[in-house]
Parts: C-alpha cells; structure tokens; sequence
C-alpha cells in the first residue's frame, strides 16, 4: 500500500481568520494528502499533542496575529520534547522577512508569505519530508 | 518498526500507540509481531460505535460523551473515520476541531483515519486499530463513523454499543435512515432536539421500533430484550411504566400481553452542542453493555464479530492471488480461448481456479 503524507493544518494564537488555512487545507487534500484541520485558536500544546497522537508527517501552521516569534518557536520546542524530530514543519501568514532567519533557525523548515502558491507549497512538502 | 515493548506488561505510550496504527493503515508486515504480542491485552474496553447522517451532531455528541466518560474515571479513546476523495485519496479530516478541548488530556486519545476506499461507514483499519487502542489501556473507544445514508452498516462489526444519531427535519419522515441504518442501533438518540420536529422523531422511531420487534424481525436488538426479559420475567410494572415514556433503557411493550418479553431499545433526546441530555445517554449506553454482559450476549457477538472479520480478511488474501503475475497471464490466455471457442467459459473458470490455488500453495502473507 502506498505511503499516505498526513498533514496536520492547525492555527495557533488568538487571531480567527482560517480562510488561508482552509484554502491549503482544501488543496492538500486535493493533491492527495490526509490533512487534519484542528480549527481556530489552538495552543502550541494542543498542536503537538494532537501531532502525536495523529502521527503526522507534516504539521502546516498559519497565524496572522503577529505572534509567530513566541508561538512557532513554542512548538518547535514541544515538538522535541515529544521525540517528534522527524516530522516536517512549516508555517505561513503574515510574517515580515527580518522574521523569517529566527524562526528557521528555531526549526520552522520554511515560512510561506502571502502570494505563495498552494504548488510551492505542496512541492515544498513532497520534497522535503522527514521520514 | 517502531519501539516495541520489550516487556509485555509496559503499557503502550501514545507515540508508539500512534505510529502503530500507521503501520496498521498502510499494512505494514512488521506491526503483525507487535500485534500478536498485544492481543493477550485486548477484549476488555467497551467499544461504542457512534453513527448517523452528515451534520447530525456525531462529533460534538462525541466530544460531549468524552467529557461525561472522563468524568466516571474513564481512559477514553476515539477513532474518527471521514471519506477519503474517490478521485485523489486526499481526505479532510476534521472531526477533531470539535474535541480539541480534550486535546492535552493524557486520558484521552483521538485519531483521525481516512476511509481510504472502503466502503460500509468506516475504514479498513478499525478492526485491528481498536485492538490497538484496547491494547494501551483504553476503557472506552468510541468509533465514529463516516456521515451514513442507508447501508454503511460495518459498524456493528466492531462495535458493542452502536448509537445511531439521528435528527429532525431530514424530510417528512425518517425515510433517509429506515432501512438499513436504522436497524443497526442499540441507542437511539435524536439529537438537536431544540429544533422543531424532535418529538415527531422520537414517536416514529419508537413506532418503528416496535413494529419491529412485533413482526419479529431479526434486528440487532431484538435478541438481546429477549434474552433479558427471559431473564427476568417477574419485573414491578411501574419500572415498565416509566419505560415507555423513554427515560428506562429496556421499554416493554405493555400494552400487548403476547409481547411481555419484547423490549425496544430508549430513544433519547440531546442538544449535543449545549449539552443536554448526555448524561442520560452515556447512562443507556453503559445500561446497554451491562445488559449485553448479563446476559452472555457480549461474547457471542465478539464471536460473530470475529468470524466476519476472519472470513473478509481471508477473501482479501484470496484475491491477491488473482494479482500474481501466473494468473494474470493465465487470465489472458483463458479469456482468449474462450472468445476463440477452444474451451468454454466453465472449463476456464475450473483451470483458472486450479492456477490461483497453486499460487495460494506457495504464498506468503503480509496481510
């Protein structure tokens, strides 16, 4: 049986705007991926928690409210406590440039900014996969 | 293959739990060690199967049942399935935004999996995900099937209690669930109740519950009130009394002195998004497996359950073999002679049965 990519599209923070997510979310699924939406306003412990227990291969965030400095990282450090290194992640909204070194080198494996095509993105994820 | 417990009395942590049932979804060989040495484990959760319509409330019914469940002390598991897309095997599975709440508590854990082609409600992995799941050390699994029509009734294949969820204003009727769905439940619940129309469901479905049970048919329910009125033939009337009215699991049908031992199943009213009514429904489903306990009825139904499961598992080997490259080639061969009228379509069909048998002689499995 083929190896099914699961991707965990979640939003974390406090802003409630999820159309961009959905949008990924709807073409994730529509180049053949498993995606899990978890919904608005999550934390970063429900984020990873949720990762585990779905065994994700990728977890996509999108936030909007300017807090991507504390919240990505926050993940990225609950994810390593969880053992989950091996699981590709990313992230997308609206985030300045001088932002973006600091949260890959926190593990974000790549930031999407507006304008992004869903293509890159889904190329980005097909190539980049962790296991 | 992912950490396997050395010791067999470690309990399963949730990573290795999750990447378990990975490994079950894609059919991995490797997970069939592992799994043999969990089964001993297994057998001792009460599996709840929670189905109904698209949009009847099943996931916040769920989430609400979760809270309730987590509030008797109960380790609480969920196996959401939702349709994979025909066309590209992508899936959208969002059943979980409505149980985030239970996301971080370490008694709860919820999976999402793809129905990934299969048809009947739910996805070829459950069977042995539950097992998976029973194995960690889960009290309850509640299955959530995939938003039904009328025949995806694979449900009562692996689950104890079903719940089927039904809702008002599907139609001037419950038309949309009658046939089929709606003779798989063992609780009945019609949820969003505060919408108009609620009652009118509630007296059709207890109205075709008992026509049911007075024209015998065999639904799954019947049995087990046989079973239980036998079991206690001599019950105070005023208990029955306060059955019909919906509020008692076991309602007799009183008024038919021919039917004393006949029961039909409650039918309960919720407003899953507020709440109301879940304390009494968690009260019929664990009222139902207490039954089904009593009155041995529990093990014969894991046995059926089991004997269904062997046979599907068995055709699906069976029909692997028409992939092997001899039989695809004898396939060819046969069909071009019986088009050329050298041999006819019987003498192809006993040959062709000959070859798959050979291939099945030298076989092996990983399924």
């Amino acid at each position: 049986m083929e190896q099914k990519i699961r991707v965990l599209v979640a939003k974390p923070g406090l802003d409630g705007h999820d159309r961009g997510a959905k949008v990924i979310a709807r073409a994730l699924r529509d180049a053949g991926m498993e995606v899990i939406y978890t919904g608005l306003r999550q934390t970063p412990e429900q984020i990873v928690s949720a990762a585990l227990q779905e065994d994700v291969d990728v977890v996509a965030m999108s936030i909007l409210s300017g807090a991507h400095n504390h919240l990505f990282p926050r993940v990225m450090e609950l994810m390593h406590e969880q053992k989950l290194d091996d699981v590709l992640v990313i992230g997308g909204g609206v985030i300045p440039d001088e932002d973006i070194a600091g949260l890959k080198a926190a593990g974000i494996a790549e930031i999407f900014t507006p304008g992004t095509t869903t293509a890159t993105t889904i190329e980005f994820i097909r190539n980049n996969l962790k296991r | 293959m992912p950490d396997s417990p050395s010791d067999q009395s470690d309990r399963l942590d949730t990573r290795q739990l999750a990447r378990l049932i990975s490994q079950i979804e894609r059919q991995d060989i490797a997970r069939l060690g592992l799994l043999s040495v969990l089964h001993q484990r297994t057998g001792r959760a009460h599996i709840i199967g929670i189905t109904g319509p698209p949009g009847s409330g099943k996931s916040t019914l769920t989430d609400k049942i979760i809270g309730q469940l987590r509030g008797r002390g109960r380790r609480v598991a969920v196996l959401a399935i939702d349709p994979s897309s025909p066309f590209t095997g992508g899936a959208i599975l969002g059943d979980r935004i409505r149980m985030m709440r239970h996301a971080t508590d370490e008694g709860v854990f919820i999976r999402s999996l793809a129905s990934r082609g299969h048809l009947g409600g739910l996805s070829r992995a459950v069977a042995e995900t539950i097992r998976a799941v029973d194995a960690a050390g889960f009290d309850d699994i509640i299955v959530e099937t995939v938003g039904v029509g009328q025949s995806e009734v694979d449900i009562v294949r692996c689950a104890d209690t079903v719940v089927l969820v039904a809702v008002p204003g599907l139609g001037d009727d419950i038309q949309a669930i009658k046939a089929g769905v709606m003779e798989i439940g063992d609780v009945f619940c019609v949820n969003k109740a505060d919408r108009d129309g609620a009652e009118r469901v509630v007296r059709e479905t207890k109205a075709m519950l008992e026509a049911a049970v007075l024209n015998g048919a065999a639904t799954r329910f019947s049995d087990l009130y046989r079973a239980a009125g036998q079991a206690e033939t001599a019950t105070a009337p005023a208990t029955d009394r306060a059955a019909v009215s919906g509020t008692h699991h076991v309602a007799k049908l009183l008024d038919d002195p021919h039917h004393a031992h006949l029961r039909i199943p409650a039918v309960l009213l919720t407003v899953a998004e507020q709440g109301e009514g879940v304390a009494a429904l968690v009260d019929e489903i664990k009222s139902h497996y207490g039954l089904l306990l009593a009155t041995g009825l529990l093990e014969q139904h894991r046995c059926d359950n089991t004997a269904w499961e062997l046979r599907n598992t068995v055709s699906d080997r069976l029909l692997a073999f028409l992939d092997a490259d001899i039989v695809e080639a004898a396939l060819a061969r046969l069909a071009g002679g019986v088009v050329r009228r050298e041999r006819d379509f019987y003498q192809a069909l006993d040959e062709l049965f000959g070859t798959v048998l050979a291939v099945s002689k030298s076989a092996h499995f990983n399924s």
